[in-house]
């Protein structure tokens, strides 16, 4: 292809991508090293309201003559990320009890990132596992029924996830139906969301019954594409279920397990949904909450652009410290197939 | 054929329902307005007597809080008017989207008494309409028949819950809104205030002291006697414990408190009576805070839109259609007598609560105070490192606004 052909075909995504995906991570990367203020004054104000007046002494932000907010981005290097990172109660923590976790925790961002990292770990097996045991077992239907059955599959997949996260709250909070049916069944009182970690397990469940169908997508279309002549000569050979699976059907499909595997970690390490949709904010926070948080107004009209946006560039390295070993592996592969 | 006269009929039915509608207002509006809330009660009441006069919009939002300010800001407004609380109030004023009423209630606002003019330095920016505080409900069938006289303080009120949990009558004694947030920074705000007199040494805070020690621990207490589940209950939640009959005490909204008597919803018709909150010390004040709410109206529209929002606003404050719906709230109106309802706001205020100490700084105190009281009721946390937590966190928030 000619070099100037290549360029007018790529140019207009090129335009795109940087305009909604590079200039705005650009912005967060340069916000997440400053305070975004109001310019403050102090004054006295009288207050006369249904119970009473009176006279205080305030904090108001300056209002410029439009009679709009004057706000002042300030340089603070890395404050924000000290600010949430807290290195120095870190290490003494550390230095002085021993590790002492419960210590640790009481700082929101490791208590974001450990919840964070064991859902993003916990729920990739199962998804990945319980999708491909879904989809052999799928592919080995008689075929008038394969439809049908795939459309129920995917129905999870299909719900918003706030919906479907709410839905499943309710059937556990408080009375919830299927609170009462454990009650009835275990005759003790139960209370999925007086703790943390019965929370946590709704959550994990929740993430794997709604990701699996997509997983179980993929695969069942790679399996459409395995040589049918080398399960027969493997058969022939002797080799039985479990060893055709391993030695035929899964690297077949390696390429797509590993591509589930990318977009799973991305996702999943995104957690935000279920912390919503659970109200589990007071037991569990996820790195994407703390973002959302910090944009949060409050009841001031304020809120932490600085600390969002530093926790966002901190969501990124993680992200991208987590796909290094994947990509690491399909760039390899890449390189082997050219040579 | 038939479907088109069945269309017709459709149509001019509206038109019929339409015209018996505008007959219900004398206003006739015709200028667009649109309006901002909460959803409570007190709010479906006014707006809906404001929607009668036609060319109205409310929307009514429980988190109406989030987009208050943003919304106000844009120009012009993405709201004609608005309804705020005590607290956001003070966001609308600093960020100076409000405009003064002063010529609108010399014009239209004869109806108003003067406790319900808002003034900010002279100038009137809010018409309250109501009151509203966290005061103690309570299930009287439950307590004459246990024998326990109703609580006043908050020791007597563990030592009622532990009778009634005792007698087993209610799945849990107690009921409160503790959910993570927001609510759950407003029970620390009320029972501190019944404990101490301020939040604030200048702009620093002063919570970390016996005070906030204690009102850690009576939290925590009052925890035990609820449904575990309470980091996620909210007013609607302790609304409707209380309406199915699962709890017997709490310290509730005054706006929830026409819903007990709801006959569609609640089962306790009649049998929820109201008191003022209950002290945190023998001799202090009600451990709850007194908050006002009330319409805004935006600068950021045309003098004419303002003008219509203001008309109808009167439309919705009206101390007859106030009085017609007197349980929904503590209305401020003197035309009428307060409904049976109202009566635990008005004792809560007579017995000396603090109104809330609404400012930027206190706002951003709430908000800490909301995200990290939840480890302590848990047990993630000790009280210690919780008070401590809570001033960290207030000072690294506080020097990012610039208030430090």
């Amino acid at each position: 292809m000619k070099k100037s052909t290549f360029l007018v075909f790529t140019m207009p995504s090129f335009i795109m991508m940087t305009l909604f995906i590079a200039l705005p991570l650009l912005i967060v990367l340069i916000q997440s090293f400053q305070f975004n203020q109001d310019v403050l004054e102090t004054i006295e104000r009288e207050n006369c309201d249904p119970f009473g007046c009176k006279t205080e002494t305030i904090t108001v932000p300056v209002l410029d003559e439009n009679g709009n907010k004057i706000k002042n981005n300030i340089w603070v290097g890395f404050q924000n990320y000290k600010n949430i990172l807290k290195f120095e109660q870190l290490s003494s923590v550390i230095s002085n009890d021993g590790f002492e976790w419960s210590k640790i925790r009481s700082i929101d961002f490791y208590k974001a990132l450990r919840f964070t990292l064991t859902f993003t770990f916990i729920t990739l097996p199962f998804v990945i596992i319980l999708g491909l045991i879904l989809a052999l077992c799928v592919n080995v239907l008689i075929n008038r029924l394969k439809g049908p059955i795939i459309f129920i599959t995917l129905l999870p997949f299909i719900i918003t996830p706030v919906i479907g996260a709410l839905s499943i709250k309710w059937l556990f909070i408080g009375d919830g139906i299927l609170t009462l049916f454990l009650e009835n069944i275990l005759d003790k009182d139960i209370a999925l969301f007086s703790q943390g970690w019965t929370i946590e397990i709704l959550m994990l469940f929740y993430r794997v019954w709604h990701t699996i169908p997509f997983a179980f997508v993929i695969f069942y279309a790679g399996l459409q594409t395995v040589d049918k002549e080398k399960i027969e000569a493997a058969f022939v050979d002797g080799a039985n279920r479990l060893q055709r699976l391993r030695f035929i059907i899964i690297p077949h499909i390696m390429p797509l397990i590993v591509f589930v595997a990318l977009i799973h970690l991305m996702d999943s390490y995104r957690v935000f949904d279920e912390i919503v949709g659970f109200s589990a904010s007071g037991f569990r926070i996820s790195l994407q909450w703390m973002t959302y948080d910090f944009l949060r107004i409050d009841d001031s009209g304020t809120r932490s652009i600085g600390r969002a946006s530093a926790t966002s560039v901190l969501t990124m390295i993680g992200i991208i410290i987590i796909l290094i070993p994947v990509l690491r592996r399909t760039f390899k592969e890449q390189k082997e197939k050219r040579l | 054929m038939k479907k088109i006269i069945v269309i017709f009929a459709i149509f001019t039915s509206f038109f019929f329902l339409a015209g018996t509608n505008a007959k219900a207002c004398e206003l006739n509006n015709s200028v667009p307005v649109t309006s901002l809330s909460a959803g409570f009660d007190a709010w479906k009441v006014v707006t809906s007597a404001m929607e009668e006069c036609g060319n109205f919009t409310p929307t009514l939002d429980q988190e109406y809080r989030d987009k208050l300010v943003a919304s106000l800001e844009s120009n012009p407004s993405q709201f004609t008017m608005a309804g705020v609380s005590a607290s956001t109030n003070v966001s609308v004023l600093d960020a100076g989207v409000t405009r003064p009423l002063d010529d609108l209630v010399a014009k239209y606002g004869d109806s108003l008494q003067d406790n319900q003019k808002i003034v900010i330095d002279g100038k009137i920016m809010a018409i309250a309409m109501m009151t509203n505080a966290q005061h103690l409900f309570y299930r009287e069938d439950i307590l004459s028949d246990l024998g326990i006289d109703i609580p006043t303080t908050y020791d007597e009120l563990l030592k009622a819950a532990k009778v009634i949990k005792d007698a087993g009558v209610v799945d849990y004694p107690l009921g409160g809104t503790f959910k993570s947030g927001w609510n759950l920074g407003e029970e620390f705000v009320n029972m501190y205030l019944g404990f101490a007199d301020s939040f604030f040494d200048g702009n620093m805070p002063a919570v970390n002291n016996n005070d906030g020690y204690e009102t850690l621990k009576m939290m925590k207490k009052l925890t035990e006697y609820m449904d575990p589940e309470y980091l996620t209950s909210d007013s609607t939640y302790v609304q409707q414990q209380f309406q199915q009959g699962k709890i017997a005490l709490a310290n509730l909204w005054a706006s929830r408190a026409g819903a007990m008597d709801n006959a569609e919803e609640s089962t306790v018709v009649g049998l929820v009576k109201f008191a003022s909150a209950p002290k945190a010390k023998k001799n202090g004040k009600p451990a709850s805070t007194l908050w006002w709410d009330g319409v805004v109206i935006a600068k950021n529209v045309t003098d004419e839109e303002a003008e219509a929002a203001f008309k109808l606003a009167m439309v919705g404050l009206d101390p007859a259609n106030l009085g017609a719906n007197p349980e929904a709230a503590p209305w401020l109106s003197n035309a009428f007598d307060p409904a049976p309802s109202n009566i635990g706001a008005i004792l809560t205020a007579k017995s000396g609560a603090a109104p809330y100490p609404a400012s930027a700084k206190m706002s951003t105190l709430h908000g800490v105070l909301g995200a990290a009281i939840g480890d302590y009721l848990t047990g993630a946390a000790t009280a210690k490192a919780t008070l401590e937590k809570i001033e960290a966190d207030y000072i690294t928030a506080a020097t990012e606004k610039g208030l430090l």
